[in-house]
């Protein structure tokens, strides 16, 4: 009988494996199989999918497909340009002076007093199923006056039982502008844009005092910086000329929001019972947010009352033999649902990529030796074992810039001082940042010549672009200056041999950093050596994050790396980090390096406002010079972003400014499963010779007992 | 009995006051409500106005220990210790820095840490056990001496090293189970089966070990040498007399880790993408969450101290000569 045994199991065990349609080692439900659902993971939980508060890439991901801002990036079309999206066409400013006048388009700044954007919203939008526009039959709403017995047991949003919908109006986007200064919302944007909107400082002040005596309602408080004009038109008024202003209409910060969501979360044991707007959106949005468990996954499902859009039908030459335009014209969204699930570690995220468990995945330094390989060119390609599966990569220059910066209020290495410009230029040329993309980035970099990354107006490629303080042009490429160049320049400053000629001493310069764990230890080794180069002796000062952060505010640093990633495709995103009213110390800005120079400041002011073509291209170039001769940054570089698509996920085509991409997407499940039972076949027989193993040990054991039961007592 | 407990519960809310006092003390020592107010508000566009806002609206605008400023008992109430503190005792952990219900939050964790903990616990005692038996019983010939062997090698390898090879071979190679992941009901239990093999694996070295030493020791007492002069075979005085003594103080040091079984397993959750408290707390500390960590540590704190008293509680019952007395 024992003999039968084994065998009978293991035909079980494989009988069990063939009948369901699911691997065993599938982590989805079977009910899942065949259905078009993209799967992906996120590493950390969302903080905040508040639109008025949400800010980062992680939290983009989600609300990017929920709400429906005026405006949008066109998907195909490089370099990136703004399409309507919940609007009809992009808002073009009418100026007017002081007076009331108004102004040509082509106005200069200084005569423009007031900026009006006056936007038509498409109607027939309507927001997704949700309880706050329950109501009954009498058109009362039905949850809108819940006391906290009445939601005691509740704690999603599944728990009640109606929802309801309207349709998205005018007025919805003006709520939403009044929600960033609303008492209790901390928008990062509210400082920002008190600066531009009308009269939103004053609203901010007032309804601050208002909430002091009780609950307040939004639609209570105008204001002259946002107004509604008729059902689908509004207007938002700036008090200055500020033309990046329209790519700020393609962000959540002004996506429409009911007063009906605010009405609804506000009342009391909602926000105890964690059920809130920054928990759960409510947009008109192709998707919208069914499970919110950020310790587990996040869902998003099709938005049964979307209104509906079509795909690009053109893009960039190219774009048609890649296949990007196949689904031209046709409505989306493709997919279905979307399921994040919370991977903390990256060795099971990229091992279930690989087993076809995700559809879509970064490259990170743990897996790149496994992904990625270098051709004989230099490009990066995949290796076979990729290929075989099917798998696609993609690169593409992010808009972002990581690089040194000098705190220019530093007695040694900042001001305008020869000596401590020829310092900057020196250290500049001997931090090799082909060597540290090289080796710490495995090659994901492009080192920068400038502020302005590539693909963004303004930005200079080829001999043109180059910085000559730091490169030569050889043989159509840009080569890095030899040490000697960089060796001469500190002579010229007055240090010989990494000391001060004058006095003796040596120099010694203080690199403040967060970094101090074991990973970084390679890195700050690498930076020391550089600078020991050119006989300069780095000092790491290593800090958490916040002392950090307060040394940057207080301006007692030295040297320092930090990044920035932009909010908008415009130079003007990027060089207002050098910008002397943006300094971090006096002014609280993003001006890290404390840089201030009187004729760059001007230009500065002066390109902000001017529309874009080759004159404000000039301005730029010329705004480019000065920063390369001052030198206040080692320019760093621009990372580049790898990712990595399964076969069956199609339309793939990176667009890093865009964060609402996931509806132009198409997944071919059939194609999916069957690679996923391919790759998945599951490996019985190890277990079976471990338990035959395990029992076959037990006969020395039993041998043993034996022998010493029958053996005579000593 | 009941005297005692009584007493152990009132010893307990000094503790916890103390308890109290050194997080909320180490905490704010390291970070400044304006570092968690910067923490929460993100890296771009953070203006001092926001930053004061946040503090305001959390709470966090009042003076730590003492406000000098205000009147009477104020001058202790009115303060970031006092309101973040007294409500601990009537279990009532509020909200969290980025507006989660901490309690409902821990409610909901704590069930994925318990459907690994408990699982690991008792297949690992009875793997344990009977390992320690068997290699107790085999004393002093090559199954003990191998026994042993092989429990320091595997009490040696770290239990990461568990995690990712148990993760490559099972969910990699053999694509038996998935590598992480998890759901409800009993559709847990393919997500539960690699985490629980992977815990049992860890502790059988240490655990088979130390269970080893136990019996070893009860074997060389009197009563059992009066077993064997009796004639009774080596079986039966390992199962009946040798056991059941040495439970004594296996139970004790089961019973004293019960309660903690809810906090979890940090690395364990982390690899496994399990919802638990293990990552609660870490997550808070790494976010300045000052609610959940106070929460956290409190609640840690309350379940030593039940499982210290159930510990003394437990020897009564399996030990007859031992009293609980003032």
């Amino acid at each position: 009988m024992k003999t039968k045994v084994f065998p009978v199991a293991a035909l079980l065990l494989f009988c069990l494996g063939g009948c369901s349609d699911t691997p065993w080692n599938s982590p989805y439900p079977e009910s899942n199989a065949g259905r078009k659902i993209y799967y992906s993971s996120f590493s950390e939980r969302p903080k905040h999918l508040d639109p008025a508060i949400s800010y980062s890439e992680d939290e983009a991901i989600f609300i990017g497909q929920i709400y429906e801002p005026p405006l949008q990036y066109h998907f195909l079309k490089r370099p990136y340009q703004l399409v309507p999206l919940s609007a009809t066409k992009v808002p073009q400013p009418v100026y007017y002076d002081a007076d009331g006048n108004r102004l040509p388009d082509k106005a200069p700044d200084t005569k423009v007093a007031r900026a009006v954007y006056t936007i038509h919203i498409k109607p027939g939008r309507y927001y997704q199923p949700h309880p706050a526009f329950a109501r009954d039959k009498n058109g009362h709403y039905l949850y809108h006056h819940l006391d906290a017995s009445d939601v005691a047991d509740i704690h999603s949003l599944k728990d009640f039982p109606r929802t309801g919908t309207r349709e998205l109006v005018a007025r919805d986007f003006v709520y939403e502008i009044k929600r960033l200064v609303k008492p209790g919302i901390q928008s990062p944007l509210a400082g920002l844009m008190s600066r531009y909107i009308a009269g939103l400082s004053d609203l901010g002040k007032r309804l601050r005092e208002a909430a002091k005596h009780g609950p307040i309602d939004l639609r209570d408080f105008d204001f002259e910086g946002a107004r509604v004009v008729d059902r689908y038109t509004y207007q938002i008024v700036l008090n200055q000329k500020y033309p990046q202003f329209v790519y700020w209409l393609s962000m959540n910060f002004f996506a429409p929001v009911p007063w009906e969501a605010d009405a609804f979360y506000d009342q009391p044991g909602m926000k105890e019972n964690n059920i809130s707007l920054d928990w759960y959106p409510v947009g008109t949005g192709p998707y919208m947010l069914t499970e919110n468990n950020p310790n587990r996954h996040m869902i998003l499902k099709r938005n049964p009352n979307f209104a509906g859009e079509t795909y690009p039908t053109e893009g960039e030459p190219g774009d048609r033999k890649a296949g990007y335009l196949d689904k031209a014209g046709q409505q989306m969204p493709f997919i279905d649902e979307a399921y994040y699930s919370l991977e903390k570690e990256s060795i099971p995220a990229w091992n279930k990529f690989l087993q076809g468990y995700y559809d879509t995945s970064g490259v990170l330094s743990d897996s790149f030796d496994q992904a990625i390989q270098f051709g004989s060119s230099g490009e990066p390609e995949l290796t076979p074992a990729m290929k075989k599966k099917g798998i696609r990569l993609q690169t593409a220059v992010q808009p972002s810039i990581w690089y040194l910066g000098f705190n220019m209020n530093d007695p040694v290495v900042g001001g305008d001082s020869k000596r401590a410009r020829l310092l900057r230029r020196a250290i500049s040329i001997a931090i090799d940042y082909e060597e540290y993309i090289s080796i710490f980035a495995n090659g994901r970099g492009i080192p920068a010549q400038g502020p302005i990354p590539p693909g963004i107006a303004g930005s200079q490629q080829g001999r043109a672009g180059i910085n000559p303080y730091v490169y030569d042009w050889v043989n159509g490429q840009a080569r890095r200056k030899p040490l000697s160049k960089a060796l001469e320049l500190m002579q010229e400053a007055g240090y010989q041999d990494g000391r001060n000629v004058k006095t003796g001493k040596p120099l010694i310069l203080y690199y403040d950093t967060v970094s101090s764990g074991a990973g970084s230890k390679s890195v700050l080794n690498w930076y020391r050596k550089q600078f020991q180069k050119l006989g300069i002796q780095l000092v790491i000062r290593a800090t958490d994050y916040n002392r950090f952060q307060e040394k940057m505010r207080e301006g007692t640093e030295q040297i320092f790396s930090w990044g920035w990633n932009a909010d908008y495709p415009d130079p003007e995103n990027f060089l207002f980090l050098l910008y002397g009213g943006n300094t971090k110390v006096g002014h609280g800005g993003e001006n890290a390096a404390n840089y201030h120079n009187d004729e760059y400041d001007k230009l500065f002011v002066k390109m902000r406002a001017m529309d874009p073509g080759p004159k404000r291209n000039k301005v730029i170039a010329r705004m480019v010079d000065i920063l390369q001769r001052d030198a206040p940054w080692d320019w760093g570089y621009y990372p580049v972003a790898y990712s990595l698509y399964h076969s069956w996920y199609g339309n793939a085509k990176p667009n890093l400014m865009a964060r609402n991409t996931l509806k132009y997407k198409t997944i071919d499940p059939q194609l999916r499963q069957k690679k996923r039972r391919e790759w998945n076949q599951p490996v019985i027989w190890p277990v079976i010779l471990l338990g035959v193993l395990l029992l076959l040990s037990i006969i020395p054991a039993v041998v043993t007992y034996r022998r010493r039961q029958r053996a005579a007592i000593r | 009995m009941i005297a005692y407990i009584i007493r152990r519960v009132l010893y307990a809310i000094p503790i916890l006051i103390g308890v109290n006092v050194i997080t909320f003390f180490l905490f704010f020592v390291v970070n400044s409500p304006d570092d968690m107010a910067r923490m929460h508000l993100g890296h771009k566009y953070v203006t001092p106005a926001a930053v004061q806002n946040w503090k305001e609206e959390h709470g966090y605008n009042k003076p730590l220990f003492w406000n000098a400023g205000a009147q009477g008992m104020d001058k202790f109430t009115d303060t970031i210790f006092f309101d973040n503190s007294v409500r601990l005792f009537a279990f009532d952990f509020g909200q969290s820095d980025s507006g989660r219900d901490i309690g409902y939050d821990i409610h909901q964790r704590m069930w994925p840490s318990l459907a690994i903990a408990i699982p690991t616990l008792l297949i690992g005692l009875l793997i344990n056990i009977t390992f320690a038996l068997l290699v107790a019983f085999f004393r002093a010939t090559y199954i003990d001496v191998w026994g042993v062997i092989i429990c320091v090698t595997m009490m040696s390898i770290s239990g990461l090293f568990y995690i990712i090879g148990g993760q490559f071979l099972i969910s990699k190679l053999l694509h038996l189970v998935p590598i992480s992941g998890y759901d409800t009901g009993l559709n847990a239990a393919k997500f539960l089966v690699l985490p629980v093999l992977v815990g049992i694996l860890s502790g059988i070295g240490n655990g088979t070990r130390w269970y080893r030493t136990i019996f070893l020791e009860e074997s060389n007492k009197d009563y059992v040498r009066t077993a064997r002069a009796k004639g009774l075979s080596e079986r039966l005085i390992q199962y009946r007399h040798i056991l059941r003594n040495a439970l004594i103080p296996i139970l004790t040091g089961v019973v004293v880790v019960l309660p903690m079984l809810f906090m979890g397993s940090l690395i364990t959750e982390s690899f496994f993408s399990i919802p638990g408290l293990g990552s609660y707390t870490i997550d808070a500390i790494n976010r300045q969450d000052f609610a959940i960590v106070r929460s956290m540590v409190f609640l840690g704190s309350v379940l030593y101290i039940i499982g210290l008293i159930l510990t003394d509680i437990s020897y009564t019952l399996v030990d007859p000569r031992v009293r609980l007395e003032s």
